[in-house]
């Protein structure tokens, strides 16, 4: 992995760039996230509703896709979708999965990352 | 001469012809007044007149969406916000083409109320997420899609003639 490629998933997004999470079609949590980190915390606390919304419409890959551009992280939480899985699993798994993530770009030498 | 609340002063004659336009606005100035007895003359001067006074705004028509064939779904969007930036989410919404109303309005907290217009559920998603959820001052969106029409109408004097002022 590249420094480019950890500052870009790690950078803070402007708020028109944000996740904003939903729970159905034009109903929104009040919940957003502007980075990984943050990303990584609003997981653990919003309706699990919302992960199951967007995961299974691939909206969580295509933000980390196209906003952090981190297609590795954007892979694995794909590859979730074929779990099929709901509820407090869904919100573990997932959660697993981006923590593993983060702790990943943050190990790297500060020097390097940035 | 305007009332205290903004109001223009308008008497029967005005009235009546209000209520013939709202009934049908392609109806000729002669066929109004021949209905209301008065001369054709009088009824062009008192539309002039309302409508230089912004009582008449527009005359539009009243399009079938379906009939047409333009992919459309109509949803009714509630937008909770912090009170001190309502007034800049809701003049926001109102600015967008999506949004055909928008109000403001107070239940057991102050919100904003707006009806929807996109061609699909996901192109109402993706207007929601993009240019209403990241607005600052939004704190959370409910929004209730539209499945079948019972009633669409404007306010109408013929119905309201008990609540005039004159």
């Amino acid at each position: 992995m590249n420094s480019d490629t950890a500052s870009k998933s790690l950078r803070t997004v402007p708020r028109e760039k944000a996740f904003y999470f939903f729970t159905s079609i034009g109903n929104y949590t009040g919940a957003s996230a502007s980075s990984l980190k943050e990303f990584m915390e609003k997981i653990n606390e919003v309706n699990v509703k919302s992960l199951e919304f967007h995961l299974y419409r691939g909206d969580f890959e295509k933000w980390m896709a196209e906003v952090l551009q981190d297609t590795e992280l954007a892979s694995d939480i794909k590859k979730l979708q074929k779990l099929s899985l709901t509820g407090n699993g869904l919100r573990d798994q997932l959660s697993f999965t981006v923590s593993r993530r983060y702790k990943r770009l943050t190990s790297q030498p500060a020097t390097s990352r940035f | 001469m305007k009332l205290k609340n903004g109001a223009v002063r308008l008497d029967a004659t005005d009235m009546e012809i209000l209520r013939a336009l709202q009934e049908n606005c392609r109806e000729t100035y002669g066929a109004i007044g021949k209905r209301l007895g008065i001369a054709h003359s009088t009824v062009y001067d008192r539309i002039r007149k309302m409508e230089q006074q912004k009582v008449i705004q527009n005359y539009t028509a009243i399009i079938d969406v379906q009939k047409v064939g333009v992919r459309n779904i109509s949803s009714i969007m509630t937008v909770y916000a912090d009170p001190k930036e309502i007034e800049r989410v809701a003049e926001k919404l109102a600015s967008l083409p999506e949004v055909l109303e928008a109000y403001t309005s107070v239940s057991e907290e102050l919100l904003i109320i707006a009806k929807v217009s996109a061609a699909s559920q996901e192109d109402l998603h993706e207007f929601i997420a993009n240019s209403v959820a990241p607005l600052p001052g939004v704190s959370r969106i409910r929004t209730s899609i539209i499945t079948k029409k019972f009633k669409e109408t404007q306010f109408s004097i013929a119905n309201a003639s008990e609540r005039l002022h004159l």
